[in-house]
């Protein structure tokens, strides 16, 4: 025998998996991978393997690893680590806050870069300006929105009609609100509030995002463009905090002390909070468990309803090939198909940022069940991108400290903003 | 337990035992009673609700806590593994092998008993980001391979085997390793459970360092799992977080309530030096 | 000869360990000092020497200083009141009583389970309205506390938490202390008069002292080094309240992506528990030898 069984075989299995290769590489040429976060509920792993499975089946030439990374937190880490390891994804779904970080870290190349025939811009110019804004900086299109939510209020109708409200007509400027509030608050023999009016939630993490939404009903802005600079000093924003203070102290509509994104659901199910500031992500869930009829409305105004924007773009890393990057760049138009994010939409309740989408089928049958879905379409226009800055994560933190501290009562609002702005201003000076 | 307790407890003492266990039992419960009802019934108390595993069911399908559980099966098999194997080797050499400056070393080992990997995390991450071992299970269980505690330990165990069986061994020509392999280790059989048990269950609860090391499902134990299961964008749904949370305790739990008497007395031997 | 044996076989019996040690405790604690001294690497900005600006801007760092005095509060509540509780537990069952096993695995429990898991029940007994604590205080018309989220009972719920955990667990050294004191040495106290209270100030306290010594120090240790409670509850606020130092280390390290300065805090923490060390090497160790 020329050589043993075992030998014969390994030779064999040598020769298949190299078979096996050449027909990968010969019809894959380009190999990317996908990095992307899972944020809300439901099989989300599954429905992106299908979105990747149909464009390798339109593009036989590229093979995409999509690679599951975690919560955003997460997949920002192992992103930034892989660059600088040196082996970056060159796709990934990240936070649009995270845009700035990105950039001083020198790890991403700008998608607008790409976009160069008039094609391509046509699809650019076809994101709704809200969420482009995000984007945005230095002159410069960094990232594409992708997974995008806003935030919504939600009212029990079944209190506003026991407090004897139209339980149609959902506030729409400050007073309103807490008129309405005050009405559906309720008391027990003993003095004891069974049911606030409203709850935003003011936890680390939650705080700055809603807080962005009163600001800009303020007509106050929070931030630059470059991110280079806060106005947390402005009276506008300090009136704006001010009020969330005085729902809960002077009003007594609103749970003292911080109130809490992760219980607030939960809260307004067991009717203990009858209006709260939440994501439209939360919609399915609340239309699974509530017992009662709720509505959607978009966020009042002080006079000019706004509300905030938040969740991920697409990215492109820089450390890639051309051809990476061109493939990269095709699976993201693929992505951002007005038919993917119409489905994306409908399996997660994220917001599609394309107007188009929302002229899909798919869209308009999701519409008819569930038409409290458009509010977040309608409130697009009037909203605000999220707060972020160079040092993101540093500034977001003293923000947050800062409205602890003035929802607790251990600062005045405007004690609390003008040290949070001297902190921030200590961490922001050197990119300006 | 000795049976020379001293007396029997009165009536008071008793009552004030019993009082206290119970106050201390009760947030886990009420733990076991969320889990097992559906969530609209999570917040009022009512013994009477139905009784239900829906929760555990979603859970299973909403996360791969049956991976994570492999991850920290795999970490903890690991650790314990390495630890025995290297500390009784370092042991073994601080009793029988003294040389000069080795009681320098050992005061030198002792450092690790005070700072612990957890303090050094920074240095630590980026000495893993060198060696290429991040987000491994490997990565997550290398700080961890030698063990101050288990030196120590070992070494109070080896020198109180008395010398005449050594040179017993000797004198039938044993060599140094079967030495260590027919005499000490048998000899220090409960000092190995102890230890043993007091790893497992210190690694399984592990949670900081191995939240900073991993971020994939292939690696992260069921700590961090649990973690990342607990905070979702649409907030807390308490029958569901509490279902989880039993889960990951669940088969140390088991083990603790079994094995109830060799994991207290185990701990108690590991206690006195 | 001999010696020469002992330290071929020893060294290579050590190399194991003290490679793995020096990898992993004291190569970090050196580079740990080095790094303090220098900026953080961002993008294309290598880190630069910067002598002490990280310890000045230590100084400089309320958040620092908060999570100081937050950290020494926890630590002056947790250690002796879980360990009084410790010792009051370790005292029930050493005597004997009905269902003593049950008792004793009652104290112990929460000592196996993981902190974090264990956090994710607190939340729901603190959660306000609803969670049994305010629902109990409720009954007083002390009702809607947020109490982990307001400042001033946050840092005191998580203490509750660190001494329900911690305190089954110096129960066993407690445990197996008290039965090492003869039991005949008890009987001759009580037969010549004294009452339990003198037996127990005048012979128990006296005899477990080095155990109460060992415990505390354990304890210490603990205090600077367990943060799973804050991260799974709190993150530090509201307004850094719950912020420890291992945590705020974290934060800085893993969150910011400040090496450099987590470094300067890294360096800071050492130095606490380098006293530890000093406190327990120049003072105990007298105490526990005779053992």
């Amino acid at each position: 025998m020329l050589f043993n069984k075992r030998s014969a075989l390994r030779l064999t299995a040598i020769s298949l998996s190299y078979l096996a290769l050449s027909a990968t590489t010969a019809l894959a040429e380009t190999k990317i991978d996908f990095y992307y976060p899972v944020q809300v509920g439901g099989p989300v792993t599954k429905v992106i393997d299908g979105y990747v499975e149909k464009f390798m089946a339109a593009n036989p030439d590229i093979a995409v690893a999509p690679i599951y990374a975690g919560n955003y937190n997460d997949t920002t880490t192992k992103a930034l680590t892989a660059a600088k390891a040196g082996t970056p994804p060159t796709v990934a779904v990240l936070l649009a806050t995270d845009v700035f970080t990105l950039i001083d870290e020198d790890v991403i190349e700008p998608v607008g870069s790409f976009a160069t025939s008039a094609e391509d811009k046509a699809w650019i110019d076809g994101f709704m300006p809200a969420y482009l804004k995000s984007a945005q900086t230095d002159g410069q299109l960094w990232s594409v929105p992708f997974q995008r939510s806003t935030a919504v209020l939600y009212y029990n109708k079944q209190a506003f009609k026991d407090a004897g409200l139209d339980g149609e007509k959902y506030p729409t400027t400050w007073e309103e609100m807490v008129a309405a509030g005050k009405a559906v608050t309720a008391k027990d023999a003993n003095g004891q509030v069974t049911r606030w009016g409203v709850g935003i939630a003011g936890n680390v993490g939650s705080a700055q995002w809603l807080f962005g939404a009163l600001s800009a009903q303020n007509s106050a802005k929070l931030v630059n463009d470059e991110g280079t600079e806060t106005y947390l000093t402005d009276l506008k924003v300090v009136e704006a905090l001010q009020f969330w203070v005085d729902l809960s102290t002077k009003d007594g509509i609103h749970p003292p002390g911080i109130f809490e994104w992760g219980t607030a659901p939960a809260d307004f199910l067991a009717g203990r909070v009858a209006m709260i500031w939440h994501t439209t992500g939360n919609l399915t869930n609340l239309r699974k468990n509530a017992t009662f009829e709720f509505g959607v409305a978009p966020f009042p105004g002080h006079p000019t309803p706004a509300s905030v924007l938040g969740g991920g773009n697409l990215y492109i890393f820089k450390d890639a090939s051309d051809e990476q990057k061109a493939a990269a760049f095709k699976l993201i138009k693929f992505l951002t198909s007005d038919e993917i994010l119409a489905d994306w939409a409908v399996q997660t309740g994220y917001v599609a940022p394309r107007d188009d989408s929302w002229k899909t089928e798919t869209l308009k049958t999701y519409m008819v069940e569930a038409p409290q879905a458009l509010v977040a379409l309608e409130q697009i226009p009037d909203s605000v991108p999220e707060f972020s800055t160079h040092e993101n994560a540093r500034t977001t933190k003293i923000l947050n400290d800062a409205l602890a501290a003035a929802l607790t009562g251990n600062k005045t609002p405007a004690e609390a903003l003008g040290d949070a702005q001297a902190e921030i201003d200590k961490v922001l000076k050197p990119y300006r | 337990m000795s049976n020379a307790t001293p007396a029997n407890s009165t009536v008071t003492v008793t009552i004030g035992a019993w009082f206290l266990a119970l106050l201390w039992v009760s947030p886990l419960l009420y733990a076991f009673w969320a889990a097992f009802h559906p969530s609209s019934h999570g917040a009022p108390f009512g013994l009477f609700a139905p009784l239900t595993l829906d929760n555990f069911r979603e859970v299973l399908a909403a996360a791969p806590f049956p991976r994570y559980f492999l991850n920290t099966f795999l970490l903890v098999t690991l650790i314990l593994t390495c630890q025995l194997v290297v500390c009784t080797m370092a042991a073994y050499a601080f009793v029988c092998f003294p040389f000069r400056g080795s009681e320098v070393l050992f005061m030198l080992v002792l450092i690790q008993l005070m700072i612990m990997p957890e303090i050094l995390l920074v240095e630590n991450y980026r000495t893993l980001a060198a060696l290429g071992l991040r987000d491994t299970i490997l990565g997550m269980g290398m700080p961890y391979l030698a063990s101050a505690f288990g030196i120590f330990l070992f070494r109070q165990t080896f020198k109180s085997v008395p010398k005449e069986l050594e040179e017993a061994a000797r004198l039938e020509g044993a060599n140094p390793l079967q030495i260590l392999l027919r005499v000490f280790v048998p000899l220090a059989k409960p000092t190995y459970v102890a230890f043993g048990l007091v790893t497992v269950s210190y690694h399984w609860n592990n949670f900081l360092w191995p939240l900073v090391v991993t971020n994939s499902v292939e690696t992260r134990p069921v700590t961090v799992g649990l973690q990342v299961f607990a905070t979702v964008e649409q907030g807390v749904d308490w029958s569901r977080v509490t279902a989880a949370t039993l889960l990951s305790v669940a088969p140390l739990l088991i083990a603790f309530i079994i094995f109830q008497r060799q994991f207290v007395q185990s701990f108690m031997r590991a206690g006195i030096r | 000869m001999r010696d020469s044996r002992n330290v071929l076989y020893g060294s290579l019996l050590l190399l194991p360990a003290a490679v793995l040690l020096w990898i992993f405790t004291y190569q970090p604690i050196l580079t740990t000092l080095y790094h303090s001294f220098f900026s953080t690497a961002k993008g294309k900005r290598a880190a630069v020497f910067i002598g002490v600006d990280n310890y000045a801007r230590m100084i400089d760092d309320p958040v620092f200083w908060q999570a100081l005095s937050n950290n020494v509060v926890y630590a002056l509540v947790t250690i002796p009141v879980s360990m009084a509780l410790a010792l009051a537990m370790a005292l029930f069952v050493n005597g004997r009583m009905a269902g003593q096993g049950i008792v004793r695995m009652a104290y112990f429990t929460p000592t196996v389970l993981p902190m974090v898991a264990v956090a994710n029940i607190w939340l729901f007994f603190y959660a306000p309205s609803h969670g049994p604590i305010d629902q109990f205080l409720g009954l007083f018309g002390l009702g809607h506390n947020n109490l982990l989220g307001t400042p001033n009972t946050a840092l005191w719920a998580l203490i509750v938490i660190t001494i329900w955990k911690e305190a089954g667990f110096f129960m066993i050294f407690y445990l197996a202390a008290l039965q090492q004191i003869s039991p005949t040495l008890i009987e001759a106290a009580r037969l010549e008069g004294a009452t339990a209270l003198q037996v127990f100030r005048r012979l128990t306290v006296p005899l477990i002292m080095p155990t109460t010594l060992f415990v505390m120090v354990n304890a210490l240790i603990g205090a600077f080094r367990l943060v799973d409670h804050v991260i799974a509850l709190t993150k530090g606020g509201p307004d850094n309240s719950t912020t420890l130092l291992l945590f705020y280390l974290y934060e800085v390290g893993f969150q910011y992506w400040d090496t450099g300065y987590a470094a300067t805090l890294t360096v800071f923490l050492l130095v606490v528990l380098a006293v530890v060390a000093l406190f327990q090497f120049g003072y105990l160790d007298k105490k526990v030898h005779y053992r």
